[in-house]
């Protein structure tokens, strides 16, 4: 289910609409993967707090945005470009892949909060795509 | 038995009273049909469903996305039940339907979407996990009687 050069274009042109919010997009969204699914929480034992809205988990997933939107601009070829990404997923983080579907459904619920009138399902699907591209990026090196 | 708290009961019904089944309804269904398109398979007899316009003007998915919403809010009326309230559904999805039950996860994650879009901020997470928490037991129950 790879992208269609106008897919690929929707993607930036939403992600460029998106950028004066995205911090914000990239802190709900974990807070509900934290809220909605609790078992995602086992990532965050180490943290001081891994609730949903605590200033951990807001950090992280601006940090985590940041790496989406880095992707953004890597979307002709992110099996290459997430490489480093990938090897930290697949043998320091280790994060079962299942979750990345979690969060990218969390992310797409604060997508269209955030833009109910240009989260079209035009806009919807080429997101979702990407997200799950990205995911497979990531999961490039787990074995 | 689904356990439900007080609170997810509150949220729930708080959700419920945001929305209109006749316009959510049919947008959750008409986004499914277009993020997914391979769901078009149980919706041969509808009609044109072949471009994304097409879609969003076909009134026999309009109709069928408000019979869809309609079933899900029945649950609401029979929360410690939901098991056996969708027994007869799930029996009609499975034999009759012949509907792959992932399908209606597709269909509850665009509805989510559509909700968190009439919303706004409103939705907030611990309402978000209430109302996901009560779709996939619907989802659970629909697909009971698969055999």
């Amino acid at each position: 289910m790879s992208l269609s050069a106008k897919q690929k274009a929707t993607v930036k042109d939403f992600f460029g609409k998106m950028s004066t919010r995205s911090d914000d997009i990239g802190a709900e969204a974990l807070s509900r993967l934290v809220a909605v699914y609790p078992q995602t929480k086992s990532y965050f034992a180490h943290w001081k707090s891994a609730s949903p809205g605590s200033a951990p988990v807001r950090k992280h997933g601006i940090t985590i945005m940041g790496g989406v939107y880095d992707a953004v601009g890597k979307i002709d070829d992110l099996k290459a470009g997430l490489l480093s990404l990938s090897e930290l997923h697949a043998f320091m983080l280790r994060v079962d892949p299942v979750n990345f579907k979690l969060l990218a459904h969390c992310m797409l619920v604060c997508m269209s909060m955030v833009f109910p009138e240009e989260f079209t399902p035009q806009v919807h699907v080429a997101v979702d795509k990407f997200l799950a591209q990205l995911a497979l990026a990531l999961c490039e090196k787990y074995r | 038995m689904v356990e439900w708290t007080a609170t997810e009961r509150t949220h729930i019904e708080a959700i419920w009273s945001k929305i209109d089944i006749d316009v959510c309804g049919p947008l959750a269904l008409q986004r499914c049909l277009i993020v997914y398109p391979w769901t078009q398979r149980y919706f041969g007899s509808f009609g044109d469903l072949s471009t994304d316009a097409a879609i969003v003007g076909n009134p026999k998915v309009a109709n069928h996305g408000v019979v869809a919403l309609t079933g899900l809010r029945t649950a609401l009326d029979h929360m410690d039940d939901i098991k056996a309230t969708y027994a007869t559904l799930s029996v009609l999805h499975s034999e009759k339907l012949h509907v792959d039950p992932d399908n209606f996860r597709l269909l509850c994650d665009c509805l989510t979407i559509v909700v968190a879009g009439k919303m706004g901020k409103t939705l907030r997470p611990e309402m978000q996990a209430a109302w996901q928490k009560y779709l996939s037991a619907v989802v659970s129950a629909l697909g009971r009687q698969y055999h």
